[in-house]
């Protein structure tokens, strides 16, 4: 079970924020309650999502202090901390995609490598710069009232309605559509949570001369491409699009990958990979 | 040849790029206007102006927890029971993730210390829009929604006595009041008419739960599709207050091809069909 653990860690994460804010909801539970749009910590820290909280104000709604304080909150920890360790340790659509990697797999769905022609990894930014331009101009939150991710909590929280079409079509989609294609390409949170963290502190770190070259830790990353040092630099992995969810540790045998707290003195920022066009 | 051919590549990618930007934006922007329309939603209490209120509100549903979650809510044996506030899903047809209720299913209780207000972060529920003069929250200032009565369905109307939405109203004999009116067809019973007046009313929905008819003859809807405006044309010409009201109102000048001519050429003029 040893390479598990990151993965069985961050279902444990997910599951128990989803348990948290359910049991709020169903209970009156104030250790978490709300949802990713706004939340309550305790009962009395505001926290916010920085992307929601954005096109809020692009829409052209001054919001409640609470809500400017908790997107401060989460923004500062992230930048600091966690990189974009929201994707693959809260998000809850993070389990319904890694689902249909998985199944990709094993169904050998992967054998052909196919170009997406408009459909690239930077796509997701353009998508963000769009929900807020979109949001100006409709005055409304644009990316809310679409997006799978809170449609999927409230649907644990609330109750699903027809939203499950929602959540299936992301399903299908990454499974027979385009290989990590939400996650990867499309989802603006994810690329706001990128941009957020491209600095953070905790990366993991390659050591080349522990690789054996396997590449069994590209098979399993959702965005591979940040993986460009395997066996060639003992460097940290300090691309933005990184999502912290320590698969590649996992399945690698040869403790060449491990997470560590990233240095800015060294010269391991030395290819400077913080443009998110890579791919 | 090899830096002519790139450059019209780069001119193509470019090109591309901004179209598909362009027609994502336009389909994006399409499907928010669209579901930015419901308008016969009823929101919580102190909610701004369904405009505003869709711009503001954060999805969190605090609200909702809150409104389940109050102590009040429970059944004698403890059980809780459905709380007002629903959070709109798929297929309800209302924005997605905005708090609404719909009285006939739970209609607001109008708790006293009114526990969905304050937990709201965004600013979407205003609470100053619902404290008294003393700072303290105050239900009855809600405007949710305006009941108003079918009379043609509502069986006091028909004569036969029912007062069961006079008697729900949680601000009885004073949001609805009963009117007595003879009724001529028996000559010897009364009506007993419920009147529905809009500067107590709530919104609060509890008549309409009350109500006895299949359908329900007196509802609540938005304010916004339950007034209508007399405007600066007519004043009342009795009451100072009014007159006021008008104090600003703008003269119209109406141009069209009659206003050319003096108005009494073209009202002696022969009608023109």
């Amino acid at each position: 079970m040893s390479n598990m653990k990151y993965l069985l860690l961050r279902r444990v994460t997910q599951m128990t924020l989803l348990v948290l804010y359910f049991g709020a909801n169903a209970y009156g539970w104030h250790i978490l309650e709300g949802t990713f749009g706004a939340s309550r910590l305790f009962g009395f820290i505001p926290l916010a999502d920085p992307y929601t909280t954005v096109q809020v104000l692009a829409s052209g709604f001054v919001l409640g202090a609470d809500v400017l304080l908790g997107a401060l909150l989460i923004t500062v920890f992230y930048m600091i901390v966690g990189g974009r360790a929201f994707c693959s340790w809260v998000c809850p659509i993070n389990m319904v995609t890694d689902l249909a990697n998985w199944l990709r797999r094993k169904l050998k769905l992967d054998k052909e490598e196919v170009n997406y022609r408009f459909l690239k990894r930077r796509t997701r930014y353009w998508i963000m710069v769009l929900g807020i331009v979109v949001s100006a101009v409709v005055g409304v939150a644009a990316f809310e009232v679409l997006s799978p991710i809170t449609i999927m909590q409230r649907g644990i929280v609330f109750g699903f309605g027809a939203g499950i079409a929602v959540i299936i079509a992301i399903f299908l989609f990454d499974l027979f559509g385009v290989k990590n294609g939400w996650c990867g390409h499309l989802c603006p949170l994810g690329a706001a949570y990128s941009v957020i963290g491209s600095k953070s502190l905790i990366r993991v770190k390659h050591t080349h001369e522990n690789c054996t070259n396997c590449m069994e830790c590209k098979v399993v990353c959702p965005e591979n491409q940040v993986l460009h040092m395997i066996n060639k630099s003992s460097i940290a992995v300090t691309d933005g699009d990184c999502t912290n969810c320590g698969r590649c540790i996992d399945v690698c045998n040869d403790n060449a990958l491990e997470f560590g707290v990233r240095s800015f003195m060294k010269q391991e920022t030395r290819s400077g990979d913080f443009s998110h066009t890579s791919k | 040849m090899a830096t002519s051919n790139n450059r019209r590549k780069f001119m193509a990618t470019t090109f591309q790029s901004v179209g598909l930007t362009a027609l994502g934006g336009l389909l994006w922007s399409g499907y928010s206007d669209e579901v930015k329309a419901s308008p016969l939603v009823l929101r919580p209490p102190a909610a701004l102006p369904e405009d505003d209120f869709l711009k503001a509100c954060i999805k969190c549903g605090l609200c909702a927890e809150a409104c389940v979650n109050r102590e009040s809510n429970q059944n004698r044996d403890g059980s809780q029971r459905k709380g007002t506030l629903q959070m709109a899903k798929g297929g309800d047809h209302r924005m997605i993730g905005t708090p609404f209720f719909v009285p006939t299913d739970v209609p607001c209780y109008m708790c006293d210390d009114v526990p969905c207000v304050p937990v709201c972060p965004s600013g979407a529920l205003d609470m100053p829009s619902i404290l008294n003069e003393k700072k303290e929250l105050d239900i009855n200032k809600a405007k949710m929604g305006l009941a108003v009565v079918h009379k043609e369905s509502c069986i006091a109307f028909w004569g036969i006595q029912c007062d069961a939405c006079y008697r729900a109203c949680p601000i009885m004999d004073e949001a609805i009041t009963l009117e007595y009116q003879k009724n001529e067809r028996t000559g010897k019973h009364a009506f007993l008419l419920p009147v529905v007046h809009s500067d107590i009313c709530t919104g609060c929905g509890l008549c309409e739960q009350a109500c006895v008819t299949e359908k329900p003859a007196i509802f609540v809807l938005p304010i916004e599709q339950a007034t209508g405006v007399a405007g600066d044309h007519y004043v009342k010409g009795w009451d100072k207050k009014d007159q006021q009201r008008v104090q600003n109102a703008n003269e119209i000048h109406t141009k069209n091809e009659r206003s050319k001519q003096d108005a009494s050429e073209y009202l002696n003029m022969e009608v023109e069909y």
